[in-house]
């Protein structure tokens, strides 16, 4: 503190410096409480491949897995639902999987029938919307949501409706198909999910 | 007796050589002078604050039994409502407490929109309110995960996947949100921090600016007349304001009589409230593999969900639209040219996302406006006068007309969706934005009754 009533500009620049600087290190200790929320290590550790075993699936029947705390669904499709897929693609949104197939349908999975085996459909159970687990509606029967319905699923939250190869319906809130985890076939009856001959998801 | 007052008014002349004890007493409540005409819906700011009490010392005694851990949770909420000696009544005033702020918050906030308490020079005050109503929203759905049931579960996931559907951090965001890659016990763990600390601390400091602001430039009133305008000569204390001590805290005091009757009728005879305050499938344990057949928010937060859904591709018409006349009309009845170019450049932005875009993404962004965009009432409404009282046709239509809309809207988001359902609700979430982007010219082009000089009062 000096007497003297003139402002010393070093000091007053030294002062700026220094309450900049120090600002900046405060907020830089926000860093590590921020990366605090990201997945812990065990969380990310958690999501190894399961298997299925699919031998007591009959034709029109769902059976549900779940993979890293989501619902993947295996659907065994019979030959009248397979051959309703191609007619319903003017009704589809992306009915050919061309939107972003890397995030959601694997190369095997690029068909009409979005699968390995035809009869076989393996998708995530979660909406593309915003992550709801869409409901059955296989039987052929005007709905509520849809008079002219031909069978597929059908979400509660938001009224999003998907074809029996999980294919999303236009004009619908959700913007992408179901997602087709990598998978394979370990056998006939069994197959694993999270993992496909290239490796794990 | 009065060895007794001296020793108090003693004790009084201590305190106040030492902290602003009588001071503060004698600015915010025996000399805080108020508008004598304060009407029913001047209730409902003080019984927000009587709800926020309830839920802070309700809340204090929940935590001390409930277990926020993804496995525990559920069955500790149990426990409350059975084991825990008057655990039930607690968590019933807590929950019925949650819907009743929501209930006090919007009817204030009406109020608001009625007499025109956002305009200058009470934009602070609107402002700090707002930033209350979007804290108390983050509150109730951070809450809402605690019991671990169905709905709480599913409810977080669609919710943490609005931000999901963000551009380029979208995904990552959501990850951090979570922390993990579905909902999980490490969302439910730091939900449970979120709501208990969190934003309760925020909650209270933004109250308190909320009033230091209200009591810097004096309260608004249902003519939307300043009572500083008409001033005694001698006192200089406005001779249309009364101190709010004791004339409005015993006014305010019958109204929490009558509150709390109603409280206490919810509380014991109908606590979930036909389902509306607390829904049947939350009774059901969080299955993070089946969404429950039904699902809608709790019914404060259904209008907006509704604005959610009804944004689907054939809508974005309408958004390219009123981009169009939004565009041309602010580009005609604006004269500063920086303006004009830069509306014609943002609209030129906004019609190239409607393309780039997903629907999805933009009924999310169309969701949040349709919560913030209230911010923006100081600078919309351009009437003459504040008060309803003394404006001209347009705004009583216009806000009559959002009324209707954002209830049907409510109502549309406790229902599943049909094709009807979509298109009322397309239509209410049109009326819904109309109401506000259309604002500045309505307002300026209202035939407004001219303003008494003094507060009209019987």
């Amino acid at each position: 503190m000096s007497d003297d009533k003139k402002m010393n500009p070093g000091r007053r620049n030294l002062i700026v410096l220094a309450a900049a600087t120090g600002g900046a290190a405060g907020l830089t200790t926000a860093v590590p409480f921020a990366l605090s929320m990201e997945p812990s290590e065990a969380a990310k550790a958690a999501g190894a491949p399961v298997e299925a075993d699919i031998s007591q699936l009959q034709p029109g029947q769902k059976m549900t897995v779940a993979w890293r705390g989501q619902p993947v669904w295996i659907v065994r499709r019979t030959p009248e639902m397979l051959a309703e897929l191609p007619k319903l693609d003017d009704q589809l949104a992306d009915p050919k999987s061309l939107r972003d197939p890397d995030t959601f349908t694997p190369p095997y999975a690029r068909n009409e029938n979005r699968s390995i085996k035809p009869e076989y459909l393996v998708v995530v159970g979660i909406c593309t919307h915003l992550g709801c687990s869409p409901v059955d509606e296989f039987a052929v029967q005007p709905e509520p949501f849809d008079p002219s319905w031909q069978g597929g699923f059908y979400c509660p939250c938001h009224g999003s409706t998907y074809d029996l190869a999980g294919r999303v319906y236009r004009n619908k809130p959700a913007p992408d198909n179901l997602k087709v985890p990598k998978y394979m076939f370990l056998s006939d009856t069994r197959i694993v999910i999270g993992k496909d001959e290239k490796g794990e998801a | 007796m009065s060895r007794i007052i001296s020793g108090l008014t003693a004790l009084q002349g201590w305190i106040d050589a030492r902290f602003p004890f009588t001071s503060q007493w004698k600015a915010h409540a025996s000399e805080y002078y108020a508008p004598k005409n304060f009407n029913f819906w001047y209730y409902f700011g003080a019984l927000s604050g009587l709800v926020l009490v309830n839920q802070l010392v309700t809340g204090i005694f929940l935590t001390m039994h409930y277990k926020p851990d993804a496995l525990l949770a559920f069955a500790s909420v149990e426990y409350i409502m059975r084991d825990v000696p008057w655990g039930w009544l607690i968590r019933y005033m807590h929950s019925t407490g949650a819907s009743l702020f929501f209930v006090c918050i919007y009817l204030h906030m009406f109020r608001g929109l009625l007499y025109g308490s956002y305009r200058k020079p009470r934009e602070l005050v609107w402002i700090l309110g707002m930033a209350i109503f979007l804290c108390l929203m983050g509150e109730a759905f951070f809450g809402y995960l605690l019991p671990w049931g169905q709905m709480s579960y599913w409810g977080a996931q669609v919710i943490i996947n609005l931000f999901d559907a963000l551009p380029i951090i979208g995904h990552d965001l959501s990850i951090w949100i979570r922390g993990d890659y579905v909902v999980s016990d490490a969302t439910l763990n730091r939900f449970f921090a979120f709501h208990v600390i969190a934003i309760p601390l925020l909650l209270l400091g933004l109250v308190s600016a909320h009033i230091l602001a209200l009591h810097e430039v004096g309260s608004n009133n249902p003519d939307g007349i300043e009572i500083k305008k008409n001033k005694d000569p001698v006192t200089h204390l406005p001779l249309d304001g009364i101190p709010f001590h004791p004339y409005y805290t015993v006014k305010d005091s019958f109204g929490a009589m009558v509150f709390l009757l109603i409280f206490a009728i919810i509380v014991f005879f109908g606590p979930e409230m036909g389902g509306y305050f607390l829904e049947a499938n939350n009774f059901v344990p969080a299955d993070s593999l089946k969404t429950p057949p039904e699902i809608s928010p709790v019914w404060y937060f259904t209008p907006y969900y509704s604005i959610l859904r009804s944004i689907t591709t054939d809508y974005m018409w309408i958004i390219r639209a009123a981009v169009l006349v939004m565009a041309i009309a602010i580009f005609w009845s604006v004269k500063t040219n920086w303006i004009r170019w830069g509306t014609l450049g943002i609209a030129i932005v906004l019609a190239l996302l409607s393309w780039v875009l997903d629907p999805k993404v933009w009924g999310v962004g169309l969701m949040g406006t349709s919560t913030m965009i209230f911010f923006l009432m100081p600078w919309l409404d351009r009437s003459a006068v504040k008060s309803i009282r003394y404006k001209g046709p347009n705004y009583k239509f216009a806000i009559t007309v959002w009324v209707i809309a954002f209830l049907i809207l409510g109502y549309l988001g406790t229902k599943p969706v049909s094709d009807v359902r979509t298109l009322v609700g397309q239509f209410c979430t049109t009326l819904y934005f109309a109401f506000f982007f259309a604002m500045p010219w309505y307002t300026r082009a209202d035939k407004c009754k001219p303003e008494p000089e003094r507060v009209t009062w019987k």
